[in-house]
């Protein structure tokens, strides 16, 4: 398959760390060469955080840099903007159109940037919001927000839907199976 | 069969596949999933020590009982479990012996950015240093081998990126390594002058041949390219040079220390340019220079903060990093905060309202250092809180104990607070000791501890009791209280900091993350009766948002613990659907 870079970033707790995992497994059974960049610990409380996966031939350094991503997966406005010049310019940049203040917004200590989308539109061509925060609450969960970002990425990657499936099934508990298929078809047929 | 594995989850399987039958750790961001997903082999023993010190001499006590045993830390757990390492390298082992050290390169987790290869030479152990999750898995059968042929304890050292990237990794079978037969050799374990004194001629010799094995072993290889230039590197800093040097010509290290000094004479020969690439401290470096060989290193790269292809390129060839859009706008930062719900966030506002000096510990709770709770004076490292208030008292009087307390978590407690404990009763200090215990060690992502009452299994067990064990120690005022009762906290934070003897106060609340945690769901604010007081704003809630026009609680984030509820004056937060809360 072709190099693709994948970079997922959002704020801790949204469950990045599961949509990463779940991108891995996609990547081997396509039967390429992947690796996954995670952050643990003080990072993951409520802060900034960013995963990436890689898959290729053969895939060296598991970070990517700045103007490499072939995708961007946004789980929030914010955080959309603080990344986005990690994509290519012709990449896919998906947004969670939802807003989770930082502290220092909260305190008024500094203002949340207004018009996010519209911003990072003008500069990148292949850009897409998702509610998804509204799609998972008709699901039953709003902690499948990341599935259905899943699903949506999984429509512009070309690999087939059964993949996808198979890889959700395999890594999330098996009493939320179905919910989150639900939740990756939601952001699939989107 | 090949399968994604985290580098942590690699060097379990590794351990599992080396036969290993014994692992004690002490939790810490990046190493933690090791012991992790040990547990998840039954053929192993395994368990959570109370910290780095004590898990080591488990796993050297596993080793001299004739298995192979191990045992996992962070970079700072090393300063924890120095004693014992030191003196291990002189008894040598009976079952191989590895101990896996994360380092933390640009500080995601931790406090400092220390390098492992320079206390690992300085304790004369030898070191291998994988640079993706096959090689994390190999490298911990090699190194169990390494320990037994000569005998001696092995480390392998990862870091951050290596221990949290995923990559392939082809499993194997578990080896049948049987106990080796225990016999009693003082001259050999029982480390006092005159033994030790022999013993250290030995790890001399050794280490010699450990020189000579080096120069020989596959773990050191070259990969010639271009012999323009010339890299040297190792670890993650191999794929980050790989992709900025393309073509160029590669002496790839897997075993830092001691290093292949023929092979690096050879490699150097061989090419025009000679570069060193490695995080952290000038290792490799200096020993090039030592050996007379001329490179360019930490001339040009930093010995601060993580690396990349791009700050290679940046460095060594000179190229700018282009800008990638032209979005002029000022983004806030978003650093960490103590969850939705989260117990400490009582204790915080309270201390912060009596205006306390706060000497921290580690911990999710060294949160409470930021904006807008700021109540956190210090934090140095695990337990220093406790000893700190005693200095604090001893430089400053009485009267500055009066306003100071210490805060540790649980799991710290247990750690190394408990000594400091007995320091404050033992010389006569008054200090108050205020230990967070939310009944989990949390900021490494839940895992049991000696006051939890479960083991890294999740069977149940002996309960250390907190009460009882600050009262063994002589310290008579010992009170629980429930940090969301703010009213009741200050009450008892005023009567023990005012108290003229030592005091513990055991702030009791669960994680909010934890499953069996319910509350009561979202809240919402009324805002006829919301006079944006702002009174809420101070805990510093992430559900708690200012819109500017009003004052909004964020129903994804809220888990509805209602600390709120306590400070508002005017009753304006309801539970969503209406009910006042």
């Amino acid at each position: 398959m072709r190099d693709t870079s994948i970079m997922i970033v959002g704020v801790g707790g949204q469950g990045t760390l599961l949509t990463s995992r779940i991108l891995g497994n996609v990547g081997i059974s396509t039967g390429a060469d992947v690796k996954v960049s995670e952050v643990h610990g003080m990072s993951q409380r409520g802060g900034s955080v960013v995963t990436y996966v890689k898959m290729g031939e053969k895939v060296s350094s598991p970070i990517i840099e700045k103007g490499e991503a072939d995708i961007l997966l946004c789980f929030e406005e914010l955080e959309a903007l603080r990344w986005v010049d990690y994509a290519k310019k012709d990449a896919s940049i998906i947004i969670n159109t939802q807003r989770i203040d930082p502290m220092p917004v909260i305190t008024g200590k500094a203002k949340y940037p207004e018009n996010i989308v519209e911003k990072i539109s003008a500069e990148y061509k292949n850009v897409v919001t998702v509610p998804a925060l509204e799609l998972a609450e008709a699901c039953g969960s709003i902690k499948a927000v990341n599935v259905v970002m899943i699903g949506v990425l999984a429509r512009r990657t070309g690999i087939p839907e059964e993949i996808w499936i198979e890889s959700i099934r395999k890594t999330v508990k098996p009493q939320f199976v179905d919910m989150n298929i639900e939740a990756f078809k939601k952001g699939y047929n989107l | 069969m090949k399968k994604l594995m985290l580098g942590n989850e690699a060097i379990a399987r590794g351990v599992y596949e080396a036969g290993a039958t014994v692992a004690s750790a002490y939790p810490g961001t990046p190493s933690t999933e090791i012991t992790e997903y040990i547990a998840k082999y039954d053929e192993i023993y395994s368990e959570w020590a109370p910290n780095e010190k004590v898990a080591l001499e488990v796993a050297i006590g596993a080793s001299v009982g004739g298995v192979r045993s191990t045992c996992a830390m962070k970079h700072v757990g090393l300063n924890v479990a120095a004693d014992p390492l030191f003196t291990a390298a002189y008894t040598g082992v009976n079952g191989g012996l590895v101990i896996f050290v994360a380092d933390d390169p640009g500080m995601h987790s931790s406090q400092n950015e220390q390098d492992t290869r320079i206390i690992a030479r300085a304790a004369k152990v030898p070191v291998l240093e994988p640079s993706d999750s096959q090689e994390c898995k190999d490298f911990t059968k090699e190194a169990f081998r390494i320990s037994e042929e000569y005998d001696t304890p092995v480390i392998v050292r990862l870091t951050t990126r290596v221990a949290h990237s995923q990559g392939l990794v082809e499993l194997g079978e578990r080896d049948d390594i049987p106990i080796k037969p225990y016999s009693k050799d003082p001259g050999k374990y029982v480390m006092m002058p005159a033994m030790a004194k022999r013993r250290h001629v030995v790890v001399e010799e050794r280490l010699s041949r450990l020189a000579e094995f080096s120069d020989s072993t596959t773990l050191n290889r070259i990969e010639w390219g271009d012999r323009k230039i010339g890299v040297i590197t190792s670890g993650i800093t191999y794929q980050y040079a790989k992709e900025a040097f393309g073509d160029a010509s590669f002496l790839k290290l897997g075993m830092v220390y001691p290093l292949p000094e023929k092979l690096i004479r050879e490699f150097a020969a061989g090419v025009e340019t000679l570069y060193v690439i490695e995080e952290l401290e000038p290792f490799i470096e200096n020993n090039c220079l030592r050996m007379g060989i001329e490179v360019k290193g930490k001339a040009l790269l930093p010995v601060i903060g993580e690396y990349s292809a791009s700050l290679i390129r940046e460095r060594v060839f000179g190229q700018k990093q282009e800008k990638y859009n032209s979005i002029e706008e000022e983004i806030p930062v978003r650093p960490p905060v103590m969850c939705a719900g989260c117990p400490h966030r009582g204790v915080f506002y309270v201390l912060k309202k009596l205006k306390l000096t706060v000497t921290g510990d580690i911990g999710c709770y060294t949160l409470g250092a930021l904006q807008p709770l700021e109540s956190v004076d210090t934090c140095v490292c695990m337990g220093a809180s406790v000893g700190m208030a005693h200095g604090m008292e001893k430089a400053r009087g009485r009267d500055a104990a009066r306003k100071t307390v210490a805060v540790i978590g649980d799991s710290t407690f247990i750690h190394s607070g408990i000594t400091g404990l007995i320091d404050i009763v033992y010389n006569k200090g008054t200090s108050t000791v205020v230990i967070l215990d939310n009944s989990i060690t949390g900021m490494t992502g839940h895992q049991h501890n000696p006051a939890t009452g479960f083991t890294i299994k999740g069977e149940p067990t002996r309960q250390v009791d907190l009460v009882k064990l600050c009262q063994a120690v002589g310290v008579d005022r010992v009170r629980i209280c429930d940090p969301f009762d703010l009213e009741e906290m200050e009450r008892i934070i005023r009567e023990e900091t005012a108290a003229e003897e030592p005091s513990v106060i055991i702030a009791q609340r669960p994680c909010a993350l934890l499953k069996h945690v319910k509350f009561n769901g979202a809240l919402s604010i009324n805002t006829d009766r919301c006079t944006k007081c702002r009174m809420c704003m101070r805990l510093g809630c992430p559900a708690i948002v200012d819109r500017g026009t009003h004052i909004e609680v964020d129903s994804a984030l809220c888990v509805g613990c209602d600390l709120c509820t306590k400070v508002c004056r005017f009753n304006a937060f309801e539970r969503l659907g209406g009910e006042d809360a």
